[in-house]
């Protein structure tokens, strides 16, 4: 039995809330609940989107009405197995990157800030499995955590204007890769070959809140064989070029 | 007669903003896509009613006018939404009716008087093909929906295909009394959120007493309010996904109301949410125009919106 409470967020939409810290138990309890109702209502959502500490329900009023929906609802709840911390089965996503300055050029700065060789960097970054918390921000924007505290490093006071897709950053204790090139203010150290996100995949996004991600480093050689591009690197422009006006996690 | 798809309406004039836009993707936000489709569903679903189209058919969001299209079939078509002139080959021709073409003619949208938003909808629907979430609506930021599935705005020269030989439908139009005046005042309805508790009762008097005006920024993803600044006792807030119409309030104090195509989670502090009905009228509405907003109980709100939803979707 879990705690939990909803809030009314539009007229056809209602959040769950199951608590109020950013950590791994409470998350896997999020996304486990969340993979329950969407299991048990299949079709009859139009939308389920977990979050950290919260699931958003758009509901089909045509067909739907929210007393009925919250009662289906708390018995799929009262039904979840308990889970303790460290034993959510979630998939473990491996993820091949490039730790390099030339795809990563905030790696030498983040090293040191940690007080570290970037090659220490790279061991401890890879060396943590991380929680997809939540999909967000973009198509397939993954926020990915927990960053060991050595490494969390504060966003950039100036957001660069372009981030390549692919590339891998640190915000605090949060790390992401972009899917998609787009205006980014976090710490870029890396930069995958794989793409993230493709609306023309049965998966169009290659991460789902709940999983599990291992960072696993790649050479230069693997990273071009993967298909991985170094001719987009925009950052000998960022001097110049206005930030975007658009968002930016 | 056997409806075949092929012929179309080309645009001779793309005007400044023109997208196609259907009932929007379901099933996408955990993907971190917003549902997207049309900003002023009352026009849209009267556009396609009229024709006796489905709810859910793709329909031309043309903002600001100032569009021409050429007809290569012989077809109807209804133009719904903002006050701009309509002519078939120069000719005055009425809004919110359906209208005959003939292969070859020109129907062409001016500048709108009152509106900002013009729908237009031809017989059948476009013949669009559908990408994620069962969908073409134009989704310009990410690339997705349109024509081509890469988001663009319908440009000079863009073939829009429609179904040819189907059985015309007899002459409608909507009633006088059913169209909406968009230069009246607007109070938006407001669905209070529980977060509602973040903002003090001298706050929260402010918000629904004091006019707002409406911002330049306001575009698919939100509308920007100018006025009074809102106080936020905590605003604190764990990244946690979004509805349509969601009354963000920054550090700034000045609300945000997020719109279709918004970023699917954010972590401001929400006041409550603008129901549909109330962004329907917000989507007519340009910048500059003053706004109020009223609270609203939700089962008057899914009352109303359940009424939308049956008459245009049953």
């Amino acid at each position: 039995m879990m705690f939990w409470r909803y809030e009314v967020t539009g007229v056809d939409t209602v959040t769950l809330h199951f608590g109020d810290r950013i950590d791994i138990a409470l998350a896997d309890r999020v996304h486990q609940a969340a993979d329950a109702i969407a299991a048990d209502m299949g079709d009859r959502l139009m939308d389920i989107v977990p979050s950290y500490t919260t699931v958003l329900l758009r509901y089909d009023l045509s067909r739907d009405d929210l007393s009925s929906l919250l009662s289906d609802v708390s018995d799929t709840l009262a039904d979840l197995p308990a889970i303790g911390p460290g034993d959510s089965d979630g998939e473990v996503v491996d993820i091949p990157v490039y730790y390099d300055p030339s795809v990563g050029p905030d790696l030498a700065d983040v090293a040191d800030r940690a007080g570290m060789t970037v090659d220490q960097v790279i061991g401890r970054h890879s060396g943590e499995l991380y929680h997809v918390f939540a999909i967000g921000f973009a198509p397939g924007f993954a926020y990915l955590g927990q960053v060991p505290e050595a490494l969390a490093v504060p966003r950039q006071s100036t957001p660069r204007p372009k981030v390549p897709a692919g590339t891998l950053g640190i915000a605090d204790t949060q790390t992401a890769l972009y899917p998609l090139a787009s205006p980014g203010g976090w710490n870029l150290i890396g930069r995958t070959p794989v793409t993230l996100f493709d609306p023309g995949r049965d998966q169009p996004s290659l991460l789902q809140a709940g999983q599990k991600v291992r960072f696993v480093p790649i050479s230069r050689e693997r990273y071009l064989e993967l298909g991985g591009r170094l001719d987009d690197l925009p950052w000998r422009e960022e001097a110049q070029a206005p930030a975007s006006e658009g968002g930016q996690p | 007669m056997t409806a075949t798809a092929g012929q179309g309406l080309v645009v001779t004039r793309p005007g400044f903003f023109t997208l196609l836009q259907d009932a929007g993707r379901r099933g996408v936000m955990h993907l971190g896509l917003a549902a997207g489709g049309a900003m002023d569903r009352h026009a849209w679903a009267w556009a396609n009613r009229l024709l006796g189209n489905a709810y859910d058919s793709a329909a031309l969001e043309i903002t600001f006018g100032n569009v021409e299209f050429t007809s290569e079939l012989d077809t109807q078509i209804a133009v719904t939404g903002a006050d701009a002139a309509c002519t078939v080959n120069g000719e005055p021709r009425p809004l919110w009716s359906t209208l005959r073409l003939r292969a070859g003619d020109r129907v062409a949208l001016g500048v709108p008087k009152s509106g900002i938003r013009s729908y237009i909808a031809v017989l059948g629907g476009f013949q669009v093909s559908r990408g994620l979430g069962g969908s073409c609506a134009s989704f310009i930021r990410e690339g997705m929906g349109s024509l081509n599935g890469d988001g663009c705005k319908l440009a000079q020269g863009d073939h829009l295909p429609c179904l040819s030989g189907l059985a015309p439908v007899a002459n409608r139009k909507v009633p006088e009394g059913w169209r909406p005046d968009y230069k009246t005042p607007l109070s938006l309805p407001v669905i209070l959120g529980a977060q509602v508790e973040r903002f003090s009762a001298a706050t929260l008097e402010t918000f629904f007493q004091r006019p707002y005006t409406l911002s330049p920024q306001f575009d698919r993803m939100g509308a920007r309010l100018k006025g009074p600044a809102l106080a936020v006792t905590d605003n604190t807030l764990i990244s946690e996904g979004t509805s349509l119409g969601a009354i963000q309030v920054p550090s700034d104090g000045q609300p945000i109301v997020l719109l279709h195509d918004r970023q699917t989670i954010g972590g401001y502090p929400k006041l409550g949410a603008v129901t549909p009905r109330g962004l329907d009228a917000l989507a007519q509405r340009p910048p500059g125009t003053e706004v109020r907003f009223s609270p609203v109980a939700l089962h008057q709100a899914q009352r109303e919106e359940h009424e939308f939803l049956s008459f245009f979707n049953a």
